[in-house]
């Protein structure tokens, strides 16, 4: 029982670190959302850990056109010019690596626990 | 600086000069008397490169209209070209009715043919479906990448955007590099080959992927030529190198320029200024002489 407590508390602190450090914020008690910014070529952050259920928007800030595609097929964007947005909601656990088809050395990976 | 260095340095301001091959080594003229090049009655062809046909940011409000100037270019040229090449980037991320565009534009050049590779703007989206369903045709098993003899020269087409290697570079795959061992095999070393791609099939800067993976296989295959040309495009500026027989050229954009390597954030569009754009934009012409082993390169910008 406080072993499980503790793990409880743990995993809570654990949790409350990630939405600090990572902040996936739950809106309205539903969909965990969170936001990944396309910068300078780069996935911004670079990694990011999300819980199963999350709802990830890319959101791109270049004024070159770029894409969010996944390396094994999950999920693929069209091409995002800027401003524009592409979301996804992970359901799965997994790490999912994810490149710009338009520019194929931007580089990143998901974490969905 | 050794010469190859000097060589290599002045391909960064090389526009306007032609560069000539003649068993390895380098010379240039100047373009007042690139025309005796093609005196004998030999051949010419061009190379048009990365159109972007949907673009519209701020690096050039009107591609359409420097697609056209480079026509215009093109088709004002003393002697008409045999063919054209388009080494990819047709469209600017396959936006809608942009292939449909390039290809009426393009009906306007005076050639015989214009050939194509895709770039990864003309495949992302559908894994080159469209492409291959409007230029597949005549190429090895549909899937984009050919080759043609013209006037003795063996002419190869790879494709090198169908697929990403894990380290972000251009890609040719075992199949096409299969292909392309088979279809030189039987060449007499002295055929002069011209190879034509999208993504540099040299080493230009990695970090942009501005490489191409396993293109050493197939360069491998081609070093016992004595006179072997590659034409890319993709980083939207002039840069050679010599390998050996091996000359490589990139191309520049009719679109818009890109920055040099590692000058920049990322390879986007440059903005320069207006009065600039046209010195940065432009097409490629190259001469071939029957009996001589050179190819005139001559880098045509649209002012």
């Amino acid at each position: 029982m406080k072993t499980r407590l503790l793990a409880g508390v743990a995993l809570a602190a654990l949790l409350a670190l990630t939405a600090s450090l990572r902040a996936p914020r739950p809106s309205d008690g539903a969909t965990p959302e969170t936001r990944i910014g396309i910068e300078h070529f780069t996935f911004l952050p670079p990694a990011m850990t999300v819980q199963a259920g999350t709802k990830v928007t890319w959101v791109n800030r270049d004024e070159e056109t770029h894409t969010v595609t996944s390396a094994a097929g999950a999920f693929a964007s069209p091409a995002l010019e800027k401003g524009e947005t592409f979301s996804y909601t992970f359901t799965a656990p997994g790490a999912y690596s994810y490149l710009c088809a338009l520019h194929p050395y931007m580089k990143s990976t998901l974490t969905v626990q | 600086m050794d010469r190859r260095g000097f060589l290599e340095c002045m391909a960064w301001v090389g526009t306007g000069v032609v560069w000539t091959s003649a068993g390895g080594v380098l010379s240039s003229r100047t373009l007042a008397h690139a025309g005796e090049a093609s005196a004998g009655g030999d051949f010419s062809f061009v190379q048009i490169s990365d159109t972007h046909i949907g673009f519209t940011g701020e690096a050039n409000k009107d591609v359409t209209r420097t697609l056209q100037e480079a026509i215009i270019a093109v088709n004002a040229l003393p002697t008409p070209p045999a063919f054209v090449l388009h080494t990819g980037d047709l469209t600017h991320a396959q936006k809608p009715g942009a292939f449909d565009a390039v290809a009426e534009l393009l009906k306007t050049v005076r050639t015989e043919r214009v050939f194509y590779v895709p770039g990864e703007n003309d495949v992302f989206l559908d894994g080159g479906k469209e492409y291959l369903g409007r230029y597949g045709k005549g190429t090895a098993g549909g899937r984009g990448w050919q080759s043609f003899d013209y006037r003795g020269v063996r002419f190869i087409g790879l494709v090198n955007v169908l697929t990403y290697k894990a380290d972000g570079l251009g890609s040719l795959g075992p199949e096409q590099l299969e292909w392309l061992e088979d279809d030189v095999r039987a060449l007499p070393s002295s055929t002069p080959v011209v190879v034509f791609g999208h993504v540099p099939l040299w080493a230009v800067y990695p970090a942009w992927g501005w490489a191409t993976g396993d293109s050493e296989r197939a360069l491998g295959y081609l070093r016992r030529f004595g006179s072997v040309t590659v034409l890319n495009g993709h980083i939207h500026q002039i840069m050679q190198k010599i390998e050996g027989g091996i000359t490589f050229h990139t191309a520049m954009s009719t679109a818009f320029p890109q920055p040099a390597p590692g000058t920049a954030p990322g390879p986007g569009p440059m903005k320069v200024p207006q009065d600039r754009l046209r010195r940065v934009l432009g097409l490629r012409e190259v001469t071939y002489v029957q009996g001589r082993s050179a190819l005139a390169v001559v880098d045509r910008p649209l002012a």
